[in-house]
């Protein structure tokens, strides 16, 4: 009976949130429209993602394709949601093991201090300073195109730990210095209690919008990979339709069907996710970056 | 921290290859026995030799690697595997002056224009024009770039064919200061140039929008107001003096994303810089050419973010570098 009654004070919160701002509304929404596409979609698809020659080709979008279908035979419908499944799945883990790492290191330099908060400091800049995407066509090139997709998210969660981290460590700096901590510290509270009683309610706000920033970069990574044809070709993603497309020339033999998808869904999802950023960290009022 | 950071750089762009198992020597020679030239095998030894020779690939891999070091630090990266006797020295050096005149122009334009257009948004914050402004920029800036260029490349060549779809200048011009041969270069680059400065140019709205407001909510902006400065004078000094250090801290910050960015516009664009490049190193799996680009590319974007560092205290006059800021 109780519960019943949080979840529905719960709900009615949300919702009110939801309303009081259309950002987050028209974001949230259409992200949660992706989600049904990706997650729940595909187990009614009547084709198989990896094979070819399933339906006509290059079919224009008409009532029985309804995105068209691509030269290599397949239903650009059925593909982008499988498309839209990898290419979400592959952004979370990215972002949560990014943003589970970032915030662990940031804690730990921030609250240590001394030689960790020297050492932990000096990879962040390090890492933040150094252009990620060529080394990451590098990596994935060597691969040859077969990289595993689970692969390629470790590492991108190498490039994507660092700002995390530092933006941690700063809140963690100015944090420290706050009455409330020394008052927990004088109740004879210990450092990982402090750390989950008094500091993460202050900064989850600004994690979560992290990792919806590292969800965006990391399925923009993948894309960007699969342009250039070092992805993991195989599986169906955002990107590696866009590269299919090149690859089949699909603009100049007047398909526009097969790129107008990908680069819309693309483009639609980016801007709400940033939807969702930017009210999320204005709503919490921290400056943030895209990074 | 400069020489560090294009240390660490370097060194994963050493390792990395050597944790894959494909050995770049077999692909050459396997290249050439695929053609159906017949090779013994002492040939085929004394061959693989003078290859590994060639490569840099002789001895332990300290010694590798250290030799690594410090011919990278001269800028010398050995020979390019896809287009086989030539350096990949050259080849770089041919495609650097592209892709650095198209950067440095479309990240200072934008840099700039994003400054001030976002100080007057941040400033004017009720105004219509003001929301249209961040409405844009809040639209175009999560766009990854190759997302942006391939929507112009779509929209602009082939769908208006108003531009041309690819190069950087029209065919058989050569490299010269005429009138011409300018009006063709800024025809050609115009559309890679106006991707990138359009998704940079959200950013440095959204960033410097967000500075200024934070700023115009301060005593001493509040203070300056009520004694009855001009706009321009609060505008000018006030704030934007103020809000841009933060936004040169960012610019440094931001300078890999760029060129990451830049990398695949110009790949999609087929302009002849890096990301062309880039494109036929992987294409190729010329692992050389490859660690080449990389390499410079790390040394590139940290000597950038060095160069802005050091003139830093000409815009902040509370810093100076005797006094060991940092």
């Amino acid at each position: 009976m109780k519960r019943k009654k949080i979840t529905k004070r719960l709900v009615k919160n949300l919702l009110y949130v939801l309303k009081s701002d259309t950002r987050l509304l028209i974001g949230t929404s259409v992200l949660v429209t992706f989600m049904i596409l990706g997650f729940i979609f595909p187990y009614f698809s009547p084709y198989d993602p990896k094979r070819w020659g399933q339906v006509p080709r290059d079919i224009p979008p008409c009532l029985k394709y309804p995105l068209g279908t691509t030269s290599l035979g397949q239903d650009l419908f059925w593909l982008l949601t499988f498309a839209l499944q990898n290419s979400l799945i592959l952004g979370m883990v990215v972002a949560a093991i990014s943003t589970i790492v970032g915030v662990i290191l940031g804690l730990l330099a921030g609250y240590g201090g001394g030689y960790l908060d020297t050492i932990i400091t000096f990879f962040t800049d390090v890492f933040i300073a150094i252009p990620a995407f060529p080394i990451l066509v590098m990596l994935a090139a060597l691969f040859l195109g077969r990289i595993h997709i689970l692969m390629l998210a470790m590492v991108l969660c190498l490039f994507n730990w660092p700002w995390p981290a530092k933006q941690v460590r700063s809140m963690m700096l100015s944090l420290k210095e706050r009455a409330f901590i020394d008052t927990a510290i004088f109740s004879g509270f210990g450092m990982i209690e402090i750390i989950f009683r008094e500091i993460m309610p202050l900064i989850s706000p600004w994690i979560f919008a992290n990792f919806i920033n590292t969800v965006l970069v990391a399925i923009g990574a993948e894309a960007g990979l699969a342009t250039l044809g070092v992805s993991s070709l195989e599986e169906p993603t955002l990107g590696t339709i866009i590269y299919w497309s090149l690859r089949y020339q699909a603009m100049f033999r007047g398909y526009w069907w097969w790129i107008a998808v990908p680069v819309g869904t693309i483009t639609v999802l980016f801007i709400a996710l940033f939807l969702i950023y930017i009210s999320l960290s204005e709503r919490f009022s921290i400056g943030g970056s895209k990074k | 921290m400069y020489i560090v950071t294009v240390w660490a750089g370097l060194t994963i762009c050493f390792f990395l290859p050597r944790l894959v198992p494909i050995d770049p020597i077999t692909v050459i020679l396997s290249r050439v026995t695929a053609m159906g030239a017949f090779m013994d095998p002492e040939t085929y030894t004394a061959m693989r030799k003078t290859l590994l020779q060639l490569f840099g690939l002789e001895g332990s891999l300290q010694e590798q690697y250290f030799s690594f070091l410090s011919k990278a630090i001269i800028g010398e990266f050995g020979i390019s595997i896809a287009v086989f006797p030539s350096k990949v020295n050259d080849l770089i050096y041919r495609a650097l002056p592209w892709t650095i005149s198209l950067l440095a122009t479309t990240t200072l334009f934008s840099w700039i224009f994003g400054n001030i257009v976002g100080l007057l948004v941040g400033y004017y914050r009720d105004k219509k024009i003001s929301k249209v402004f961040q409405l844009f920029a809040i639209a175009v800036y999560p766009i990854p770039y190759y997302v942006l260029a391939l929507i112009f490349v779509f929209v602009f060549c082939y769908t208006l064919r108003v531009f041309p779809l690819f190069g950087s200048k029209g065919i058989g011009f050569k490299v010269s200061f005429s009138l011409e041969f300018l009006s063709s270069l800024i025809f050609h680059s115009f559309l890679p140039a106006l991707t990138l400065f359009i998704v940079n140019l959200g950013w440095w709205i959204l960033s410097m929008r967000a500075l200024t407001v934070n700023l115009s909510e301060e005593d001493f902006v509040k203070f300056a107001e009520i004694k009855g400065m001009e706009k321009k004078v609060i505008l000018s000094r006030y704030i934007f003096r103020n809000a841009l250090l933060p936004q040169i801290t960012q610019l440094t910050m931001a300078l890999s994303t760029i060129f990451s960015g830049a990398v695949l516009t110009e790949f999609i664009f087929s302009y002849p810089g890096l990301g062309q490049l880039l494109y036929m190193a992987v294409s190729s799996s010329d692992i050389y050419l490859l660690m080449g680009i990389t390499s410079l590319s790390v040394i590139a974007v940290s000597t950038s973010a060095l160069i802005i560092d050091l003139i830093y205290p000409l815009f902040d006059p509370r810093i100076k570098y005797e006094e060991k800021h940092i």
